[in-house]
């Protein structure tokens, strides 16, 4: 690990400091299976290292002042890696991969609700993975875009038949990327930008 | 080959299943409780986002800081969200927010609240955030 400075906790380095000017920040989540590759995309567009922010799941609440850090043995860790994009001096864009299962949602406070919107990442080999997924962004009103992560031994399926699949609306972008590339990734991103753009001008149902 | 298909959740209106976590204890829907509960002064936490932007009103931390409150302190000299205090520091984000929710009560830092999303997103946001994710 590389520890700058003789800080016991390293902090982030000092290019990637925010400005002092940075009022506000938004996200967007990226969210699938295991091994669709959340974390690649999230390091291949992320201007800083990504980093891990985790939550612990017990049944018993214990004390932080008591035992810092240290009683997590016997419980559950959840943990997210996110990264970051500078949008200007004042606007900071979050990227969060965050696995499926809805239960580790609520862990952190507002994921969702506090979101722009959603990239749902997809395996084609492991297709039925994201079925869930996606029906739970729907119910919570969250707009999502379909990124087909392109596995060189997956199934390649004709965006028509996928949408047939998937059982989403013409609305929905669905769209293959290489989340290994930066610009790919990218692309998911702007399309979901562009995307929740139009849901602005025409509202979100039609 | 075909894909499988999905079979949609029947009535949008239908309350979603819940989670299949440990019950908790005081009805709480059945999701399991956070390990690192602390309660302020009056059992109240500060309402935190992930990217709520936290900036220390003062580079250096007060005598009376406890370890943990000076690491925080020392980290956010400039703005940081709390995800990224949340894995500098290695804490939980509960626990971050616990720890914050202390320092916002001393006034030793300032919270610069995250934009939510309403109902849509604002649209010279949107346009923003595409114009700077083309200059990536």
């Amino acid at each position: 690990m590389d520890f700058k400075g003789s800080e016991t906790i390293p902090g982030p380095r000092a290019e990637d400091q925010l400005p002092h000017t940075a009022q506000a920040a938004v996200k967007i989540v990226i969210v699938g299976g295991f091994g669709v590759g959340k974390t690649t995309m999230v390091g291949s567009v992320s201007e800083i290292r990504p980093l891990t922010t985790e939550e612990t799941m017990t049944q018993a609440g214990i004390g932080v002042d008591d035992d810092f850090g240290s009683a997590s043995k016997t419980a559950t860790t959840v943990a997210m890696d996110f990264g970051r994009i500078r949008i200007t001096d004042q606007l900071v864009l979050y990227l969060f991969g965050t696995p499926g299962q809805e239960r580790f949602w609520f862990l952190w406070n507002g994921l969702f609700e506090g979101a722009l919107g959603a990239v749902v990442l997809v395996d084609t080999r492991r297709l039925e993975v994201s079925f869930d997924v996606m029906g739970r962004l729907e119910e919570r009103g969250v707009p999502f875009v379909v990124a087909v992560n392109s596995f060189p031994d997956a199934p390649r399926h004709p965006v028509a038949e996928l949408r047939g699949a998937l059982d989403l609306s013409e609305r929905v972008p669905i769209l293959e990327c290489d989340v290994r590339r930066r610009a790919s990734s990218r692309d998911v991103l702007m399309t979901l930008t562009r995307f929740l753009h139009s849901l602005a001008l025409t509202g979100p149902t039609a | 080959m075909t894909p499988p298909r999905r079979r949609r959740r029947s009535p949008r209106n239908d309350t979603p299943p819940r989670p299949a976590g440990p019950a908790g204890k005081e009805g709480t829907g059945g999701n399991p409780e956070r390990l690192y509960v602390v309660a302020g002064p009056d059992g109240a936490r500060a309402d935190l986002d992930l990217v709520t932007l936290i900036v220390a009103r003062s580079p250096d931390p007060p005598p009376s800081a406890t370890p943990e409150q000076a690491a925080l302190l020392r980290l956010c000299a400039a703005p940081l969200s709390v995800a990224e205090l949340s894995a500098y520091l290695s804490l939980p984000f509960s626990a971050v927010t616990a720890l914050l929710t202390e320092l916002l009560t001393a006034e030793l830092v300032q919270a610069r609240s995250s934009i939510v999303r309403t109902a849509l997103p604002d649209r010279s946001l949107l346009e923003a955030v595409m114009h700077g994710l083309q200059r990536l």
